[in-house]
């Protein structure tokens, strides 16, 4: 062979990487690259297991406040249930290996303990993760189907359609989301906390639809949307077709971040009295309602905070994974394990 | 660019009016004000209701009703503005001009320290990517991110207020506390340095050996009652920072800058016995101004006069070196007033978790100085943990882009060292994205933070807006509306003429 392509000998990172990549479609490199992330795979992991811990533990319940349909968890106490207190309520959960502090591991009646008036704080904690969770997603789905749209039309046709739909962005930029919370509050209350994500939503979709925008803009400009235009296509087909699946980067991860940012959003509206409101549970609500008893019965104020931090930190890693895989300039880290992918591939080459 | 300008402004107007009159109907559908007085049983109910639909024309439906307040805005026009008056009677505006210097205050420390840490943690992280410093960082950026803040500010009150103030009850710090922390230290410093095997030996066990010093030195001396820099701690940390600035900015082979920095430091100790004469308790804020001009001033002239080829470059270490070391020789005063503060005024409880200072507080700036920053503690600290981590992000991706650049290769390819490359080509540029979130950032100042503001029983902007929302009272939610998104868009505006004078390629005016 006259040119030595053995990555290892002239340690070049950019071969490497093309010897492994060689031969795969975009989306498949994208998929890898993913995969590969490690804090985003393990992130996931967990999120999908506490998404499914959550909605199965607390049973699910669907309709208003008068007419519930519920669907029963496994867990045996109800958010409604006022069982006896015992002592102060602390929780039962006991982690610690009775070798070390001598008393035997168990989840018992109340694992996260019981808040003031008696009632089993896992129920609600279960409760309040729901609504955060379910927050999350439908913010996340409703801006995201205006953000695109609406940056994608004003970013495609541009002249004046871009120009109305850039200052009714700015319009609602400055609308603070805390006020649609209270009108939420007090005009759809008993609906649930589906609605007032809903309306949030409607508020939420203005960072996405500038950047969608801006993608387009330059997207709109290149051959191979020329190219389609020739071959007959029309708007919409080369709006769908052709331009928004190589604007899914850029969509997929300020989505994630989105998400992020809406479930502190949520808990923290809850917590000013603007989101979920009582009876119902949320768990900023839950946070809100136990801080000044903190001393007394820290417990209750540990349980909601923690798994906030934990579903904020889980999608915020993800969506590092995805910007990772989506950047086709992002420089990785040349492991072990790349060179060793990459000796394979040669080898198979060559033989 | 002028007329850029001017239809930017045209469009800015337009939008306020639109989304002033959203937000106005919006709230006005979000509840009834007169709500409580209807249920109320009080005899005199009936007449207070009747007293507030007149006072505030509430019988006017909300859409015309906006007009009429939309009128006492523009009377500004006319020299006859007026926001109206809350739902207490008061007018909003003197409510808003009491409570604006309080946001201010709260806010505007925690966005600059936050930008400051944030950027240098930032950049050490780039230049050490995919070091384990590196991915503690990403770690400790994701982490602070996903904090909700009430949450972080009720922990800050029970650790940061509550436990600190009963440990300075006998402030005696234990050994394996002692040990921990240096030892966290130690890592941090050599993950900060790096270099290689021995280099990190030696950086860790200095770093560790000096914090388990000083800690042991502010435990076993009472330090932290009565805290002192005296002026040969001064000195030593005065050369100190005039070694570091002056490596970081020109390098320390440039020998005008060393000479000038390092005089710098040398007259430290001098101004420190001219100055503790004059720092009496007539001192007040406009002399305390006065002297930072007055350093500045000094450093970067000496920089001019003897600065050589390189004149700005060395008058701006300069100017920087001098300022570092008079704001040393000032804390050092602030630090002498400690014990009285904490015993007299504090009653031994010095950190405060609720409020922005003490009530009725008759005393001199040193005292009241101190009042402030152990006010603004716990909240900034709140505030900064979580902006702190956008402007770590941020600043960490924008230097990796720049770092990739053609023209860095540039500077390498012909022979520039490390420092430059790093300080005068790649950081600047790595700043420029950065200043579309500062600007974002500086119009949230005047907005106050409304979670914050309530945890810490702040009087600022957001408690005003929460309430108001909360009593459904329109001309107040409107007034703290007008305030924050006529700043939103004037800084969004700004950020985008910055950009494009910093960026010459991209033009504002298309």
């Amino acid at each position: 062979m006259a040119k030595d392509l053995n990555p290892d000998a002239i340690g070049k990172e950019e071969s490497i990487e093309q010897l492994e990549t060689a031969g795969l479609s975009q989306g498949q490199i994208i998929v890898r690259r993913f995969l590969r992330h490690r804090a985003a795979m393990i992130s996931l992991a967990v999120l999908i297991f506490i998404i499914l811990f959550v909605f199965t533990a607390g049973g699910i319940q669907l309709g208003t406040e008068e007419q519930p349909i519920r669907f029963p968890g496994w867990w045996q106490w109800d958010i409604r249930d006022i069982p006896e207190i015992s002592g102060l309520g602390e929780p039962t959960l006991d982690l610690i290996p009775p070798f070390i502090d001598g008393t035997g591991m168990q989840v018992g009646q109340h694992p996260f303990g019981q808040d003031a008036i008696g009632r089993d704080y896992f129920s609600l904690v279960m409760r309040g993760a729901q609504q955060s969770i379910t927050v999350m997603f439908v913010i996340g789905i409703v801006a995201t189907f205006i953000g695109t749209v609406l940056g994608a039309v004003s970013g495609f046709f541009g002249k004046w359609i871009d120009n109305a739909l850039m200052r009714f962005t700015d319009l609602i930029i400055t609308v603070p989301s805390i006020i649609v919370g209270a009108v939420i509050g007090i005009q759809v209350g008993n609906l649930g906390v589906f609605f007032l994500a809903l309306f949030l939503g409607l508020f939420a979709w203005t960072g996405l639809a500038r950047l969608v925008r801006a993608e387009f803009l330059s997207l709109r400009e290149r051959e191979f949307v020329d190219a389609a235009r020739v071959a007959g296509a029309d708007n919409r087909r080369i709006i769908f077709k052709h331009i928004l699946p190589n604007a899914m980067g850029t969509v997929i991860v300020s989505v994630s971040l989105l998400m992020s940012s809406a479930i502190l959003l949520e808990t923290g509206l809850s917590f000013l009295g603007f989101g979920v409101v009582a009876p119902d549970v949320s768990l900023g609500l839950l946070i809100s309602q136990n801080q000044d008893s903190f001393t007394i019965y820290p417990w209750l104020f540990w349980w909601p905070g923690l798994l906030i931090v934990t579903i904020a930190l889980c999608i915020n890693f993800i969506g590092d994974g995805l910007r990772d895989a989506f950047d086709p300039r992002q420089k990785r880290k040349i492991t072990k394990k790349d060179r060793e992918i990459a000796k394979a591939a040669k080898a198979k080459s060559v033989a | 660019m002028v007329a850029y300008i001017v239809r930017r402004l045209g469009a800015l107007v337009l939008i306020l009016l639109g989304s002033t009159f959203l937000i106005y109907n919006l709230t006005a559908i979000s509840g009834d004000p007169l709500e409580d007085l209807r249920l109320s049983t009080e005899p005199n109910a009936q007449y207070l209701i009747e007293q507030y639909t007149k006072d505030l024309q509430l019988d006017v439906p909300p859409p015309v009703r906006y007009f009429l307040w939309l009128e006492g805005v523009l009377g500004f026009l006319w020299g006859d503005f007026t926001l109206g008056i809350g739902l207490d009677g008061a007018p909003i505006l003197t409510a808003l001009s009491l409570a604006i210097p309080v946001s201010i205050r709260l806010v505007i420390v925690a966005t600059i320290l936050s930008i400051i840490i944030g950027i240098t943690i930032g950049i050490v992280s780039a230049l050490r990517q995919y070091s384990r410093f590196d991915y503690s960082v990403t770690f400790t950026a994701f982490l602070f991110y996903s904090l909700p803040i009430f949450w972080v500010a009720v922990l800050l009150k029970q650790f940061g207020a509550i436990g600190f103030n009963d440990f300075l009850a006998s402030p005696t710090i234990t050994p394996p506390f002692l040990i921990g922390f240096s030892v966290v230290a130690g890592i941090f410093w050599m993950g900060v340095l790096g270099g290689d095997k021995k280099r990190l030996a030696i950086t860790f066990a200095a770093a560790t050996a000096t914090t388990a010093a000083v800690l042991a030195y502010i435990s076993g001396s009472g330090w932290l009652i009565e805290p002192s820099l005296g002026p040969v701690v001064i000195t030593l940390m005065a050369v100190g920072a005039a070694l570091g600035i002056t490596q970081l900015s020109t390098g320390l082979s440039n020998r005008r800058s060393t000479m000038v920095s390092m005089a710098m430091a040398l007259l430290t100790p001098v101004f420190y016995f001219i100055m503790q004469p004059i720092f009496t308790s007539e001192f007040d804020g406009g002399m305390l101004f006065l002297l930072a001009i007055a350093t500045i001033a000094v450093g970067a002239g000496a920089g001019l006069i003897f600065g050589g080829d390189e004149r700005r470059a060395v008058a701006r270490t300069a100017a920087i070196v001098a300022f570092i070391n008079a704001s040393l020789i000032v804390l050092d005063r602030y630090m002498q007033s400690w014990n009285e503060y904490f015993n007299e005024i504090a009653f031994g409880r010095p950190i405060k978790t609720v409020g922005d200072s003490t009530l009725d507080l008759q005393a001199d700036i040193w005292i009241s100085g101190i009042d402030t920053f152990t006010h603004l503690i716990l909240p900034t600290s709140a505030l900064m943990l979580i902006s702190l981590a956008g402007y770590l992000r941020f600043s960490r991706a924008s230097l990796l882009e720049v770092l990739n650049q053609d023209y860095i290769r540039t500077a390498r390819a012909k022979g520039l060292n490390e420092r430059t490359v790093v300080m005068r080509h790649a950081f600047r540029n790595s700043l420029i994205p950065l200043t579309t979130i500062m600007a974002f950032d500086f119009a949230g100042v005047i907005g106050g933070a409304i979670i914050t503001e309530q945890v810490f029983a702040w009087r600022g902007m957001g408690t005003i807006f929460n309430q108001a929302l909360g009593r459904v009272d329109l001309n107040g939610v409107m007034g703290v509306v007008l305030i924050t998104s006529m700043s939103a868009l004037i800084f969004n505006l700004i950020a985008d003429l910055i950009y494009s004078a910093l960026d010459p390629r991209i033009r504002v005016t298309k």
